[in-house]
């Protein structure tokens, strides 16, 4: 297998670069590429959509109706995962450790033991434990909230700096993901439940969807922000800027609510009950 | 000869790009460990993003965001040639998106393979299947 | 409202998945009918854009309000219209089908099913409508992704299946991403229409040629032409019935559609038939592929199997006749497109009817079936005759189509591999037809019901193999206002 994949890999790898003659050179300003729809987009984006950064303009303007199905594909990989994975119901581990948090003592309590499940003096823990670490709980708690500021930041500066919903909706996702790597994966679900998450991608993505179908109701094309422009009580120009701010908003909520579903189903494998 | 090492340096990126196509092609039908075929579908993905990002860099041209137009100054007039091209850049969001949503449905499926057989070598995998 | 249309047919089954989804959490007797009140809708709007093409001859709607190439276009003709019906109307029928197979399955899961289920219908209806490039691959994604996890969930040997078709699935979509990418560096622009314009000053250029090559290996891969449809039988065997009746159908003909759709809109006909050699061997590889879904076919001893290596040697029908290059072969692919999804249709319900029923798979247990199961029985009859090429049926229509391409190409081994593929389709279906009648008195082999136990299904999966049977006997009666109304309008 490995002989005929070397020769299959050879022969495509030689038409590739046979194929490699005729393009244009890299970094060559006058390609076809560079001359036939992006001068466009690079001089009219600030006019017409008054959002300096071009490649958010053509992402949710321009282009908006990719970026709608690209959130959709985030939304349907999340979906995959919840159906393939989740398993409501299961056979519990045989044997659970608890650690007394006065004392810091590990307890190990086999099958058919009595679990100390109600006393708040013994906390949980997954069965394949790292030793509890007071530094690493504390810096994460310290740093998460500073991470989703500037998350936040990303998103909503999308307009002048890199950035955007895509980028900021994942370093959120990630500011919870690290919540539940640095403590438990029972925590944060306690906190950010499954259901809320899976709502909250549908809201995201549904913003998205409907901020489209309320342009068609007021009588322009679908997801035309111009046709916001009395709903926003600005002029076409601006209504733009602020219909893609709107939906980048979405787009980042989707995808923090996706990311975070993700993590759970495939972290637990299903279960939920113990995480990484 | 000089025009093959005209080709190597003045189109480098479209070697960078067929070479990395290449290791994950091969990655993906090689390998008999699923994570590695996975792994490979990925880099494969990734190639095709190197391409596209490629196609768009233009010489001595900075990042596409007009910074000095803002609020009504006087508008200088915006030469193309000195923003890169956007176009690309937007078209390999999407993709990157996709490459990780692919990604996310590969690995809940390994997992439920692993689950089933208990091991992830595709061929221990095969002869669990034949002696069912 | 109705020039709204076409942004309409997509976001309206959009937002619904989302809607089922959120419903899922919160009260899960809702989803279902949430999800056929949308396919109904969606076949509403369809029709109607089917019955504009007639009078306005083309729909074209930009999205954001701009125009093309600086943003995206949907672009509505003869072509897509009618695919548009036929996918709203295999998936309302099979969704009115499925219930009792989902809820027998997969009850607490059953939001998160009819929410994949509606997201792969709108990926394959963006899929159609839509008359740019890139867009096309961020919908094919949608429409993989969905079918990733529909066939994930089957029982056995679903999950190892489902990765296999990942890593196919995926190969074959990089390709078409990478195809278009040689055209963009080319040309700079992504949609179809301004394409079409730029290409022929560029036809000579080695990258163009690769693009095309590469755009159709891509879609090679995604349809199962012989060398590259290991994926398929395994994909369709072991997904859950209600998932494989939805995708069988459905995904293979509408990449058969996007192929046809790139040679005639993007790759101008002109250009797609200059090059003698790649006909040729798209007609060779078709030939192939035909004879072995056939031959591969006979040995198989499980139902879905023996099925999904039907569909293979349809494809390779489809595949040829419209490389042919004439007229009657291409209009003998176009009609095999809805014909084919309507007779896949018809045996994936009836079969998966039989295995609600009775879990029976394999066909030599299905001993005497014909009289405890008669309807859907029936239905499977009419099906095989359909595929065989009876006529009334459509299946015999298209097939002439593609045998008359065949003689005035000059093809004979095109028609030779018609024939014989029809032989040995006769043979299948004649052989369950006849296990199936002549009940041996001893039903052991049955699992879960008893011999006398096993009834007839559910009137909810009845209909609607019943509606699929008498369309196919429908629309071969009126084929011929079908070819003159609908397909020739669409030829170069």
């Amino acid at each position: 297998m490995k002989r005929i994949g070397l020769i299959v890999v050879a022969l495509t790898g030689i038409l590739f670069i046979y194929g490699i003659g005729e393009f244009p050179a890299w970094s060559d300003p006058l390609s076809p590429a560079s001359m036939h729809v992006s001068p466009y987009y690079i001089k009219q984006a600030v006019e017409e959509t008054a959002v300096p950064n071009v490649v958010t303009a053509v992402l949710a303007d321009y282009r908006s109706f990719d970026t709608m199905f690209e959130t959709t594909v985030i939304f349907a990989a999340g979906l995959a995962c919840f159906i393939l994975l989740r398993k409501f119901e299961g056979k519990q581990a045989r044997s659970r450790l608890f650690r007394h948090i006065n004392t810091g003592v590990i307890v190990h309590i086999e099958e058919g033991g009595n679990l100390p499940l109600a006393n708040p003096n013994f906390e949980r823990i997954d069965s394949q434990w790292t030793p509890y670490d007071l530094i690493i709980k504390t810096t994460c708690r310290m740093v998460i909230p500073f991470l989703q500021i500037f998350a936040l930041y990303v998103i909503a500066h999308g307009h002048h700096s890199p950035g955007g919903g895509f980028q900021g909706g994942v370093i959120l996702g990630a500011s919870i993901i690290l919540f539940a790597i640095s403590h438990d994966l029972r925590s944060t679900i306690g906190r950010l439940s499954e259901k809320k998450g899976a709502l909250l991608s549908s809201a995201g993505v549904f913003l998205y969807a409907g901020t489209g179908m309320l342009c068609l109701l007021m009588g322009a094309s679908f997801l035309d922000y111009s046709a916001l422009a009395d709903l926003l009580a600005t002029d076409s120009v601006w209504a733009r800027s602020h219909g893609i701010l709107i939906v980048e908003v979405g787009v980042g909520l989707s995808v923090m609510a996706v990311m975070i579903w993700l993590y759970y189903n495939i972290s637990s494998s299903g279960k939920h009950k113990e995480g990484l | 000869m000089a025009t093959f090492v005209n080709l190597l340096i003045a189109k480098y990126n479209f070697w960078a790009f067929a070479i990395l196509m290449m290791i994950g092609l091969y990655a993906m039908i090689a390998k008999k460990n699923l994570i590695k075929k996975i792994i490979g579908m990925n880099i494969f993905q990734t190639s095709i993003i190197l391409f596209y990002v490629s196609i768009g860099a233009k010489k001595g041209a900075t990042i596409p965001i007009i910074s000095h137009v803002l609020h009504g100054e006087s508008e200088p007039t915006i030469i193309p040639a000195d923003y890169i091209n956007p176009l690309p850049h937007v078209l390999m969001l999407t993709a990157i998106v996709v490459s990780v949503a692919t990604l996310g449905v590969a690995l809940a499926l390994a997992i439920k393979v692993h689950r089933q057989y208990g091991t992830l070598e595709e061929d221990q995998i095969h002869s669990i299947i034949q002696s069912k | 409202m109705i020039l709204q249309y076409p942004a309409l047919l997509i976001t309206l089954p959009l937002i619904a998945a989302f809607i089922i989804t959120a419903f899922g959490w919160l009260n899960q007797r809702f989803c279902y009918p949430i999800a056929v009140i949308t396919l109904t809708a969606a076949l509403y709007i369809s029709v109607e854009l089917l019955l504009s093409i007639f009078e306005v001859q083309i729909i074209s709607y930009r999205l954001g309000g701009w125009p093309p190439p600086i943003g995206i276009e949907y672009k509505v003709d003869h072509l897509n219209a009618f695919v548009l019906v036929l996918i709203t109307l295999v998936a309302l029928l099979n969704l009115v089908a499925a219930k009792p197979k989902v809820d027998q399955e997969f009850k607490e899961k059953s939001g998160a099913f009819y929410a994949l289920y509606v997201l792969f219908v709108t990926g394959l209806l963006g899929i159609t409508i839509t008359g740019d490039a890139f867009n096309l691959y961020v919908l094919l994604e949608i429409t993989a992704l969905t079918g990733y996890a529909l066939i994930g969930l089957g029982r056995s040997h679903a999950p190892l299946a489902g990765l296999n078709y990942v890593f196919m699935g995926t190969i074959g979509a990089s390709f078409y991403l990478l195809g278009i990418g040689y055209l963009y560096l080319t040309t700079g622009s992504l949609n179809m229409a301004d394409l079409a314009t730029l290409i022929p000053a560029l036809q000579t250029s080695k990258t163009i040629v690769f693009g095309f090559v590469l755009c159709l290996i891509g879609l090679f891969i995604k349809m199962a032409l012989f060398p590259l449809h290991n994926w398929l039988p395994n994909a369709y065997s072991y997904s859950p019935s209600a998932a494989s009746s939805l995708i069988a159908p459905l995904t293979t003909k509408v990449m058969i559609y996007v192929m046809i759709r790139l040679v005639f809109s993007l790759f101008t006909p002109a250009f797609s038939f200059s090059n003698q050699l790649l006909t040729a061997v798209v007609v060779w590889i078709a030939i192939v592929a035909i004879v072995m879904g056939s031959v591969l076919a006979l040995a198989q001893k499980n139902l879905f199997k023996m099925l999904s290596f039907i569909i293979i040697a349809e494809v390779g029908y489809m595949v040829g006749g419209f490389w042919l290059g004439n007229s009657d072969g291409m209009t003998g692919a176009i009609l095999h497109i809805a014909n084919d999804a309507l007779m896949t249709l018809c045996l994936f319900l009836a079969v998966g009817n039989i295995k609600y029923m009775t879990k029976i798979e394999r066909f030599e247990d299905l001993k005497g079936i014909i009289s405890k199961m008669p309807v859907s029985m029936t239905v499977f009859i009419i099906g095989g005759f359909s595929i065989i090429g009876v006529p009334p049926t459509c299946g015999f229509f298209s097939k002439w189509y593609l045998i008359k391409g065949g003689i005035v190409a000059n093809q004979w081994g095109f028609v030779i591999a018609l024939l014989f593929s029809s032989l040995v389709n006769t043979i299948l279906f004649f052989r369950i037809i006849e296990i199936g009648f002549f009940s041996s008195g001893d039903n052991s082999n049955v699992k879960g019901h008893g011999s006398a136990t096993i009834r007839e299904a559910p009137i909810g999966m009845l209909i609607p193999a019943l509606i699929t049977a008498g369309l196919l006997v429908l629309s071969g009666l009126y084929t011929n206002e079908f070819v003159t109304y609908i397909i020739l309008p669409v030829m170069p």
